[in-house]
């Protein structure tokens, strides 16, 4: 499909006077010139006609054109370049998102809010990689991991437990109290390792099955915890209150960094009290991706990341290279569900909650699907899915319906029909694209496997 | 130390009512090369298996220097010094060559997870030392500047030689080579009997084949074990095995011993 688009495409520009070999024979810089500068140019082109323009757009044009035309990697440390441009283009967002222009169809920008949900679905979706990509283990039930940090964190910032009475560096305590109060910096450490230690508990029973019988049974475990979480406030009938029910835990103390280091280090005291709220949030939780993105990337390339690769790869010649597949199935596991964890307890505080509506099928659905969408196994096809798919749960899809309603003078709700267009979206990428959208080559070349004898079966076509 | 370097006591499997193996006694000596020949479907490979921890033996005990080994995981055997190859190619088809052999290394590296995040000097050593040696490793293997192709992309010949590279990796004592010289073309064929020889003269390897060409097999073996049907029909130096009439009967059946 895409081999004959490309070859209609190239016998148009032929019959204008641009064969591909003549293409071809420019330099390499020149040609990601033109074609970016084309794509650029189609891009502001729609922006300046059914978008809302401002000067700024050219500036974002220009940018995007600098991180992607020089070959930077060419350069002594240029490869850090492009991430580190990145990271600071995010950081700064706060401050020029009012000056952005519209898109077409999409409409404004993400707000800071979105973009620290769109971060912590990142990191989420990162955590997966390490079970889904890496590994290779089907995972239906990671939504636990990540509700499981969020309930660490009402357990041990809130007022929860009434009988207790505990403050560890927690900030932003009203009057009478009560509870365990410990400092949201010590509590994400505190939930990624215990979601990491339920995950090798659930791990060691259920690792032992294969494919689709792991998947099940991840199924089945994501479907005990909400349950849990929902009839908690009397657990197994000795009026025992460990998860409150169908209200949550709220609200939950917000991070902070206390008086002391607020007049010395001009560091927030509180986030919650800052007029720059969803800022501060913003930047917190790009540490903490940045943190799941160097975690990934050393592990993929050590011992441990080769063995799970070869797990996914072939289990039974893994075994006979001597690695033992449960324990390093388990690491694996207990691996995301560490960043799931974490994140999961970021969210809690952000939201101020923790509710058993957050263990939702649909979530670990979710997050599969960022894993899917941006390349299994790819840091950066991940975390491209999991933003793109965050941002549209939060505001894509709201904007996407406006513009259909304003257009067609039609009134449809369309964020009610989120997961028939994830849906779609999956069948999509899986038909024509099963790599991602960013894929590993390793990924690639694994699911392209069938396509073995393509040469030969285009030679008889070719011939026919 | 025993001088026996694997032993099997009356391994037997079953597979529901099929007896694959039958009360097998079967020892490989040191620094020795050991065939297992037999019809298809002797249950060569099944033996294999249970020697490496892929099967567990219905009955019976597989020792490895002189240490009980039935029924652990095939990890421990790699652990201990038994590396294999298969008898269709299980490389890891989409990691390159040099990644294969890094694989191999695995029980041999000790690198774990939180070093490899804070990346120790010690892991950084490590895995500089193992990159040196996996390309060493390779090349010993014949697989001259193939580093970085993937699996896949190698030769049948060159994937072959990768999986003895990684089997090598794990650092055996006694390898075992299930019919690998399977598809190989009588150049390499030839090829790969020096290539033996010179496992066990430079590495100090015991080897174990499972072979169907009798001309490797009688080029290189000290002994040789015939196995029909699960049992064990006969054993020893290559010569009295080709005059062996249960072997030529059970090759050609009853009526070429006759004739």
């Amino acid at each position: 499909m895409r081999r004959r688009l490309s070859g209609w495409w190239w016998a148009a520009l032929g019959a204008v006077g641009l064969p591909h070999d003549r293409w071809l024979s420019v330099p390499r810089l020149t040609r990601r010139a033109v074609k970016t500068a084309i794509w650029l140019g189609i891009g502001l082109a729609l922006v300046a006609a059914f978008g809302v323009w401002k000067t700024a757009a050219l500036a974002v044009a220009a940018v995007v054109a600098l991180l992607v035309v020089p070959a930077w990697n060419r350069l002594p440390y240029g490869r850090f370049f492009v991430p580190l441009a990145v990271i600071g283009i995010v950081v700064a967002y706060p401050y020029y998102l009012g000056s952005l222009p519209q898109l077409p169809v999409f409409g404004p920008f993400p707000q800071i809010s979105t973009m620290v949900v769109m971060m912590i679905f990142t990191m989420m979706a990162l955590g997966l990689n390490f079970v889904v990509g890496y590994a290779g283990l089907l995972d239906l039930g990671y939504v636990a991991f990540y509700a499981m940090g969020a309930y660490m964190a009402g357990w041990f910032a809130s007022n929860q437990f009434a009988k207790q009475h505990l403050n560890l560096g927690a900030v932003g305590l009203y009057p009478g109290w009560s509870g365990y109060h410990i400092t949201i910096w010590l509590v994400l450490l505190m939930a990624g390792i215990a979601t990491a230690i339920i995950g090798v508990l659930i791990g060691l029973p259920t690792l032992r099955l294969r494919g689709d019988y792991l998947a099940i049974v991840t199924l089945g475990f994501g479907e005990i915890m909400p349950q849990i979480a929902r009839n908690g406030d009397n657990l197994f009938g000795t009026g025992f209150n460990l998860t409150n029910g169908t209200g949550g835990i709220t609200p939950i103390d917000g991070p902070g960094f206390g008086n002391w280091a607020q007049a010395h280090l001009h560091l927030p005291a509180n986030y919650l009290n800052a007029s720059n709220f969803d800022s501060l949030y913003l930047w917190t939780s790009i540490v903490l991706v940045g943190i799941t993105v160097f975690c990934s990337m050393r592990l993929r390339d050590s011992r441990v990341g080769r063995a799970w690769i070869a797990i996914r790869e072939d289990e039974t010649a893994a075994a006979a290279m001597g690695i033992p597949l449960m324990r390093t199935k388990t690491w694996a596991y207990a691996t995301g569900a560490f960043f799931g964890g974490v994140a999961g307890a970021y969210y809690a505080s952000y939201k101020s909650g923790a509710f058993p509506d957050d263990f939702f099928f649909n979530i670990s659905v979710f997050i599969l699907c960022m894993v899917i969408l941006g390349g299994m196994g790819n840091i950066w096809g991940v975390i491209f899915g999991a933003c793109f798919l965050a941002y549209l749960d939060r505001e894509g899809l709201a904007n996407v319906g406006a513009w259909i309603n304003g257009h067609f003078h039609t009134n449809l709700n369309v964020p009610l029909y989120e997961f028939g267009i994830y849906g779609v979206i999956i069948v999509v990428v899986m038909l024509f694209r099963p790599e991602g959208l960013i894929p590993s080559q390793r990924r690639a070349a694994e699911l392209h496997e069938g396509v073995h004898d393509d040469p030969l079966y285009e030679a008889e076509t070719a011939g026919a | 130390m025993p001088d026996e370097l694997l032993q099997t006591l009356s391994l037997r499997k079953e597979f529901g009512g099929l007896v694959a193996n039958n009360n097998v006694d079967f020892t490989v000596p040191r620094n020795a090369v050991v065939s297992l020949i037999g019809p298809n479907g002797a249950g060569k490979t099944t033996f294999f298996n249970m020697l490496t921890g892929v099967y567990k033996p219905t009955n019976g005990r597989v020792l490895f220097e002189g240490e009980d080994m039935t029924n652990k995981p095939p990890h421990a055997y790699t652990q201990r010094g038994v590396g294999r190859t298969f008898q269709n190619i299980r490389l890891f088809q989409n990691m390159t060559a040099l990644e294969n052999v890094l694989v191999g290394m695995h029980v041999r590296l000790k690198g774990n997870l939180f070093e490899a995040i804070a990346r120790t000097p010690r892991v950084r050593r490590e895995e500089v030392a193992a990159r040196v040696r996996a390309r060493e490793l390779l090349e010993f293997s014949g697989l001259v500047r193939k580093d970085g192709v993937i699996g896949r992309n190698l030769s049948y010949g060159d994937q072959r030689r990768l999986e003895v590279a990684r089997a090598l990796a794990t650092q055996p004592k006694l390898l075992l080579l299930d019919e690998p010289t399977a598809g190989m073309n009588p150049q390499e064929t030839a090829e790969f009997t020096t290539f033996v020889s010179r496992l066990r003269e430079e590495l100090k390897l015991s080897v174990l084949l499972i072979e169907h060409d009798m001309r490797v097999v009688m080029g290189v073996s000290d002994r040789v074990t015939v196995l029909d049907y699960g049992e064990k029909i006969a054993e020893g130096p290559p010569e009295a095995i080709q005059k062996d009439e249960r072997v030529i009967e059970a090759y050609l059946g009853a009526a070429a011993v006759k004739a």
